[in-house]
């Protein structure tokens, strides 16, 4: 099952290569600094993602927040929060984009049927002056967007790494967190349980040019990952090159007390990495 | 072939009736020499100008870092060419302005843009550009980004002149370079501001040349590890030098006291996020809060303080 609920979405490819092969300019698009936000690269970008779908607001099924500037370019703060009540019917899938990325396409996240997810919180690379933009698949096959424009980093912060040689030494090292109780001052304890899932890997965008060579450094990237409690999924993921090198979920999920959270994450040279964690153990 | 045509000559008319600016400029880098950059000698044969404590911007040319050069029997070394062509020009012309050696060496001490940018003004000066090792990779992962992200700050005309020029001599460990009776020891070091920090001691004058390892009144900028910033602190104290200079403050600074400033920000900054991450705080949430006491203390604190938090969050999590 986590194998085929790993398979690379041929969108997240399609775009992937879409950019490898027009890369001669990997920044050229993402180059405008106009500080008033413009759709112009959406309007050319959703047919490439989800066709002739017609795709409405998303009237609070969604909500998106993040820093109105990216003040580290390569790690930008992203919550996602769902509304999953009978009216608008469960959400199954969350495509996440970030329009003036070399690599728009960031993550497309698929959801348990019963997971029960409300809140998703990652981190992102964001190149340019961009929209951040996430679009809700209901049930009903309907899509939902809703969007916030970040403005990038001032000073000489880069969406690349920070310490290369750690990040390879390390690679597929993973964390997970459960958070027991919410924090105070927030909607009553429910079922939820909040975890974080961190995962060592340096994310590599591929995109970068070595200055000696001249030749594009390869891209090695978490590509697929999916997070399950015994047989049951709560979340897969379908990993672009802009979410953050050492990739991070923090999410709340209805948890079934006394098993296990299991999490298998493959990457692009085929790497594949797991771990498990008893729901009962205490947070760190 | 150079005689001006009728056509060049309008060409060149309009083009300059466009931009005034570049007019102005063009006629004073084409007729007048470039005004040396004033640095001040701080001991004998050595030479640092200190830069504004401001970000990189077109009125300022992004001459916003500490650049030095030191006089050899033989030769000269310069360390960090500054943030512009037009601020390597200048630093050129102030070392032009003492001496006629050969310039043998430009030390980059690391990656960032302000340090680095002003490279190409030496490309003529057959100088050997000296980095450490992971520099070439750093500039490889970040130099497109770098040329492109700074066109707005800095405007087209002072970025048109301006290329990544990575080292090619680089440095791993310890090592030393003569330049005529004068041994300079640099050494590259873990990562700590970057991953590719590179420090130079001058053994004549005892002066220590500590790249962006020591900010002073400019708050520091995390892009390399905090963990491995604070942990090289004691080895960086233990250099017996003379006085410093530091990569962001005043030329000279007293050393190592140069480095209390920053230690102290260093052990507040990961106090708090620390404490936040133990909380369980969404990093979105912490780092609007984290080494708030030091506000007061520190230019440009708005400008860097929550990059700094970000980065080091991400970095602690993992403690």
């Amino acid at each position: 099952m986590t194998i085929n609920a790993m398979r690379l979405g041929s969108r997240v490819v399609a775009l992937v290569i879409l950019v490898l092969v027009g890369a001669a300019m990997p920044f050229a698009a993402g180059a405008q600094s106009a500080s008033v936000p413009d759709t112009k690269t959406w309007d050319g970008l959703k047919g490439d993602v989800f066709g002739q779908k017609p795709i409405g607001d998303a009237d609070g099924i969604i909500t998106i927040d993040a820093p109105k500037r990216a003040e580290d370019a390569a790690i930008v703060p992203i919550d996602l929060h769902f509304k999953t009540d009978a009216a608008t019917g469960r959400i199954k899938a969350v495509t996440l984009i970030v329009d003036e990325n070399p690599s728009p396409v960031a993550a497309v996240f698929q959801f348990g049927k019963d997971a029960g997810v409300t809140h998703l919180a990652t981190r992102l690379r964001v190149n340019a002056y961009s929209y951040v933009r996430a679009i809700a698949e209901t049930e009903d096959g309907k899509l939902h967007m809703t969007q916030t424009f970040v403005k990038a980093s001032g000073g000489c912060s880069a969406p690349a790494m920070k310490n290369q040689d750690e990040a390879l030494a390390s690679l597929g090292k993973m964390k997970l967190r459960v958070f027991t109780a919410k924090t105070p001052g927030n909607e009553p304890m429910t079922r939820a349980t909040e975890m974080q899932l961190m995962i060592r890997h340096p994310n590599n965008s591929g995109l970068q040019m070595d200055q000696l060579t001249r030749y594009y450094i390869p891209a090695h990237f978490i590509q697929g990952l999916t997070v399950s409690q015994g047989d049951r999924l709560i979340m897969s993921m379908e990993g672009g090159i802009s979410i953050s090198e050492d990739p991070n979920f923090r999410f709340e999920f209805d948890a079934k007390p006394g098993e296990d959270v299991k999490v298998e994450a493959a990457d692009t040279e085929g790497k594949k990495f797991q771990d498990e964690l008893p729901l009962e153990s205490s947070s760190l | 072939m150079s005689e001006p045509t009728r056509r060049s000559v309008l060409k060149t008319g309009v083009f300059f009736a466009c931009c005034g600016i570049s007019h102005v400029r063009l006629a004073r880098a084409q007729s007048s020499p470039v005004e040396p950059l004033p640095v001040k000698e701080i001991t004998r044969g050595v030479f640092a100008f200190a830069g504004r404590p401001e970000m990189m911007a077109a009125n300022n040319e992004g001459e916003i870092c500490n650049v030095s050069f030191i006089i050899g029997d033989e030769a000269v070394a310069v360390i960090d060419s500054g943030g512009s062509v037009a601020e390597g020009r200048e630093l050129l012309a102030a070392i032009r302005a003492r001496t006629n050696k050969p310039i043998r060496y430009l030390i980059n001490t690391h990656m960032h843009p302000d340090h680095i940018f002003g490279n190409a003004a030496f490309g003529e000066t057959g100088a050997i550009v000296v980095g450490h090792h992971n520099l070439p990779r750093a500039l490889s992962a970040r130099g497109d980004y770098y040329l492109q992200s700074y066109r707005d700050a800095m405007g087209s005309e002072l970025m048109a002149d301006i290329k990544i020029v990575p080292p090619t001599k680089l440095i791993t460990g310890e090592e030393q370079l003569d330049i005529g009776n004068r041994k300079l020891t640099l050494k590259a070091w873990k990562p700590a501001h970057t991953d590719n920090d590179l420090t130079i001691f001058d053994e004549q004058s005892g002066t220590f040349f500590t790249g962006d390892l020591c900010f002073i009144e400019h708050l520091p900028t995390m892009d390399g590890s905090l963990l491995g910033w604070i942990a090289q602190l004691e080895e960086l104290k233990g250099i017996k030098a003379k006085f410093a200079v530091p990569g962001h403050g005043p030329v000279p600074s007293a050393w190592p006291q140069a480095l209390e400033q920053e230690q102290r920000y260093f052990d507040a900054l990961a106090r708090d996020i620390r404490k936040a991450i133990a909380d369980g705080v969404p990093m979105a949430e912490a780092v609007k809060t984290a080494a708030e006491s030091e506000r007061n203390d520190w230019r440009l604190f708005d400008e860097y303080n929550v990059r700094n938090a970000t980065a080091a969050f991400a970095e602690l999590e993992w403690e």
